[in-house]
């Protein structure tokens, strides 16, 4: 299980935890996270390249 | 080829606008102008950085030259934007003219400065971007004793972020609670327990009236309100987060209308064509939101505005973070004008507020500590009455 930090902002998605408020369960894989989810701190969409391994 | 966009300010508003633009349109040259290097970084991190042991070179997320090559933009740094001409459409920078196609000025702000008295005042830190992180990480010493003035989002987010790396932290500010303009009372008292148990000293209710030195150390003086004596705190190093002003003064000469930011309307146009501001020098709808969230809806609005499809920036709900691992706080503010009461529900290490206004629509909120996670929830529940 790995972390991404968004470089924008700081938020850290943590695979392990996934993120159960948005409806992805833990353990979620970042590549198995949807496309069209945005950071919840700043908005950035995970399109773009602004999250990068911890 | 034609004129270029360009853009002046390489902060987070300048760089977002410019990837933006690109997606849209992949021909139109562009041009950053830069104060400094121009390289792109987190502002937000800037007071959450100590704790984690992140030099301020390790902060850079990409150096301005491969920021610039990844979209094919130009990056003006180390220099000065002295002018705008829009009649004939031109910035004159410290070294030469550019033309421009639109100009967007994404110029942020200045961190405000207290009038102090004393030997020392000079010597206040603050941290506004990544060359004054450099300057304050720089001056500290091991075990150091900082003294923060100001009790807001920033001196709190540094408070915390000092205490956890090791320093011993004092807070001083004039409102009798932290984040008095942010967050409800019983949010701001939440906050103070929870850094004061991470071993911030608070001294609210209190104005730092001079700054002396004192061989190798510094005193502050502190007055409490409604006193006239003053006490005196010994400190190593005064570092200043008491709010931002937005940098109007290019703006202001150039003619543009200015109020307490560069007036732009729901399109960020300012009153000159195609000159435009967005990020913490604007003020959009009369609101100044130096936060990350309204930048990056604006950035993507005004991306499309230039490109040919004008859009009005649209809001979301946009809940302001406040990083403080003590205690995370996520709120969307009461908004002004609107009558309303908080309620609050309290749980095992975390605190929820609802603002309700007189039809028991949700009119804002916070959340702190463990419910943070229902940041997302209470969102679309926001989403559901506006």
């Amino acid at each position: 299980m790995n972390t991404y930090l968004c470089i924008v902002c700081g938020f850290v998605y943590d695979e392990s935890a996934g993120r159960p408020e948005d409806g992805i369960p833990a353990g979620t894989l970042w590549s198995a996270v949807a496309e069209d989810w945005a950071c919840p701190e700043c908005g950035v969409a995970k399109a773009d390249f602004e999250m990068v391994l911890v | 080829m034609g004129a270029p966009l360009v853009i002046v300010g390489t902060g987070l508003a300048g760089w977002t606008l410019a990837r933006e633009f690109r997606k849209l349109d992949p021909n139109t040259p562009i041009i950053l102008v830069s104060r400094d290097e121009g390289a792109f970084y987190s502002k937000p991190m800037l007071s959450n950085a100590l704790a984690g042991g992140r030099s301020p070179a390790s902060l850079v997320t990409t150096p301005a030259e491969a920021a610039a090559q990844a979209i094919q933009a130009t990056v003006l740094a180390q220099r000065e934007a002295v002018r705008i001409d829009t009649v004939a459409r031109t910035v004159e920078l410290d070294d030469r003219v550019v033309s421009y196609r639109a100009l967007v000025l994404a110029v942020g702000a200045d961190p405000i400065r207290l009038p102090l008295q004393g030997d020392a005042s000079a010597g206040v830190f603050s941290v506004n971007d990544l060359v004054d992180y450099g300057r304050f990480h720089a001056a500290l010493t091991t075990g150091a004793h900082v003294t923060l003035l100001g009790a807001g989002l920033i001196g709190c987010e540094f408070a915390n972020d000092l205490a956890v790396a090791g320093y011993r932290v004092d807070v001083v500010d004039l409102a009798p609670l932290p984040l008095g303009r942010l967050v409800p009372e019983r949010a701001g008292r939440a906050m103070q327990v929870a850094l004061s148990a991470a071993g911030v000293g608070f001294h609210l209710g209190a104005s730092v009236r001079a700054i002396h030195r004192d061989g190798a150390r510094l005193v502050v003086e502190l007055v409490q309100v409604g006193s006239a004596e003053a006490r005196r705190l010994s400190t190593d190093i005064v570092l200043s987060a008491v709010g931002l002003r937005p940098r109007t003064a290019l703006a202001l000469a150039a003619g543009l209308t200015v109020d307490r930011g560069i007036v732009v309307d729901s399109a960020l146009r300012t009153n000159a064509p195609d000159v435009y501001a967005l990020g913490d020098c604007a003020q959009v709808g009369g609101q100044v939101l130096p936060y990350v969230l309204p930048l990056m809806t604006c950035a993507r609005a005004l991306a499309k505005t230039l490109t040919g499809t004008p859009t009005d920036v649209v809001y979301p709900v946009m809940p302001v973070a406040v990083k403080t691992p003590a205690f995370p706080l996520s709120v969307v503010p009461a908004p002004q004008g609107i009558e309303g009461e908080w309620s609050f529900l309290e749980s095992d290490g975390g605190l929820e507020g609802h603002f309700k206004d007189h039809e028991g629509r949700l009119q804002g909120f916070v959340l702190g500590g463990a419910a943070t996670s229902r940041r997302a929830a209470l969102v679309r529940a926001m989403g559901q009455t506006v």
